[in-house]
């Protein structure tokens, strides 16, 4: 059902979608990387299995965090910040895993490299419904978050600290997950891989997100928020060129 | 099997010297630092073992990016070796610095950048290891090495200027010892200047055997599927 790719070009099964003539090259191109990302969510809309796994997990996160740390009013805002990203990181590697292991499991992946488009659409394309996953989460996390623990986490800083964070996170997890899926170790072996290269971005998500909070000067944050943009366009600069070399067979 | 060749074998001679005549150098030639006394000397081994993990892994990333190029399989030979040599001499050089910290800060471990860096840096080649131990078509675990060598190698220099800016928003607790220059005498950098020559002797020495490890390793494989055909 996920590599159900006619829609991507119901017309002219001939048509190659690098080299058409009637459509310009880079509106196929978008369009693939849209097709992928929509074959995912609309996937998900049906099955659901993945955000609300996803979603049952941060939840529990949340509530061992309370347990764990004890956060009474004072703690809270210290750690508020830190305790989202680490629901938000460790809620991410489960919506990678299930989203690659479902194109590997069922033959899928080889149907979508089959399909006459770029490669890298597809890492768009599976970064973009990834990215989607993890916002949804977040969307309903943060304020569930500040209902249990009486935390305002309606910022606009804060909100576009978690896109960045969650772009940079999603496009080198997508890479990675594409590698991981294809080891025998699969599904433990994607943390691993993903923890000690996402580190920048934990930080400086940590960092500018309880900036935010706490009320701190701008020119304390901005420093963070170049840290999360660099990275964004540098890995998914690398990315782009590499994912090739990962889904080659 | 092929044996050592003629250079190899005096370069095993040379690098067994070389660590005796560094070692004798560091402890009878330097002098010892007025303020931290003798543990002060463990400072040389610290850098030399640091600068050739420094090495190891400038060499892993740039060999990665010419196997991706090149698909020749003696890069990937060449990645492993100097990604496993910087794997060991990084966890000598924490180790080292560890004791060193010890007296000189007060305490094993400070989440100093340069330490910290270093301690991801290896959580990233135990990543490594471990992604190629569970690949075994040879040419896709080359393969997924080298991207992750890319990966890595990128996230690191941002790790540590992430690091860094953490700490100088957040006051160091010990001090201010962490970046504070120390004061060498001539002899001193003199036995720092010939123990980093010493340790790339040893380097090159290692990374040799290493690699030759690695084709005698893929002969072996060749030579089992052989077998069973």
């Amino acid at each position: 059902m996920s590599t159900d790719l006619s829609s991507l070009d119901s017309s002219d099964p001939n048509i190659r979608y690098s080299a058409s003539p009637s459509v310009p090259s880079s509106v196929a191109y978008f369009r693939a990387v849209f097709a992928v990302a929509w074959k995912d969510l609309s996937a998900e809309l049906r099955s659901r299995e993945l955000l609300s796994a996803m979603l049952v997990f941060s939840v529990l996160v949340l509530l061992i965090f309370y347990f764990a740390l004890e956060l009474d009013v004072k703690a809270r805002m210290d750690i508020t910040a830190g305790a989202l990203w680490v629901t938000f990181a460790f809620a991410g590697t489960l919506g990678l895993n299930r989203s690659m292991a479902i194109e590997k499991d069922r033959g899928c992946l080889d149907g979508l490299l089959l399909a006459p488009v770029d490669r890298s659409a597809i890492y768009f394309g599976k970064t973009i419904s990834n990215l989607a996953f993890m916002l949804v989460v977040e969307a309903i996390v943060l304020p569930l978050y500040s209902v249990m623990y009486n935390v305002n986490l309606f910022h606009p800083g804060l909100l576009g600290v978690t896109l960045l964070g969650s772009v940079g996170y999603a496009a080198v997890g997508t890479l990675l997950a594409a590698m991981s899926v294809q080891s025998r170790t699969r599904d433990v072996l994607l943390p691993i891989l993903l923890f000690p290269v996402i580190i920048p971005v934990l930080v400086a998500a940590v960092k500018s997100s309880s900036g935010f909070l706490t009320g701190a000067e701008m020119v304390e944050i901005t420093p963070w928020v170049n840290i999360l943009l660099v990275y964004d366009v540098i890995f998914i600069a690398v990315a782009f060129m590499v994912f090739d070399f990962v889904v080659e067979e | 099997m092929s044996a050592q060749p003629r250079l190899l074998q005096v370069l095993n001679v040379l690098s067994v010297f070389l660590l005796v005549a560094a070692a004798a150098m560091v402890f009878v030639y330097a002098p010892i630092e007025r303020v931290m006394g003798a543990v002060q000397k463990v400072f040389y081994f610290h850098v030399a073992t640091a600068w050739v993990g420094m090495i190891g892994f400038i060499i892993a990333a740039a060999v990665a990016v010419i196997y991706l190029v090149t698909k020749d399989l003696k890069w990937d030979t060449i990645n492993v070796a100097a990604v496993e040599i910087s794997l060991v001499f990084f966890f000598i050089a924490i180790v080292l610095g560890s004791i060193w910290a010890r007296p000189a800060w007060g305490t094993w471990w400070t989440w100093e950048p340069r330490l910290t860096t270093a301690a991801i840096l290896e959580m990233i080649y135990l990543a490594y290891l471990l992604l190629r131990q569970g690949i075994e078509d040879p040419e896709r675990r080359a393969r997924f090495g080298a991207v992750y060598t890319i990966v890595g190698g990128l996230s690191v220099p941002l790790t540590f200027v992430s690091i860094r800016l953490f700490r100088t928003i957040h006051p160091v607790i010990i001090g201010a010892g962490g970046s504070e220059k120390m004061n060498m005498t001539g002899e001193m950098v003199a036995t720092m200047l010939v123990n980093i020559a010493v340790f790339s002797v040893i380097f090159v020495t290692l990374f040799w055997h290493r690699i030759r490890l690695g084709q005698f390793a893929e002969k072996v494989e060749q030579l089992k599927l052989k077998l069973t055909h």
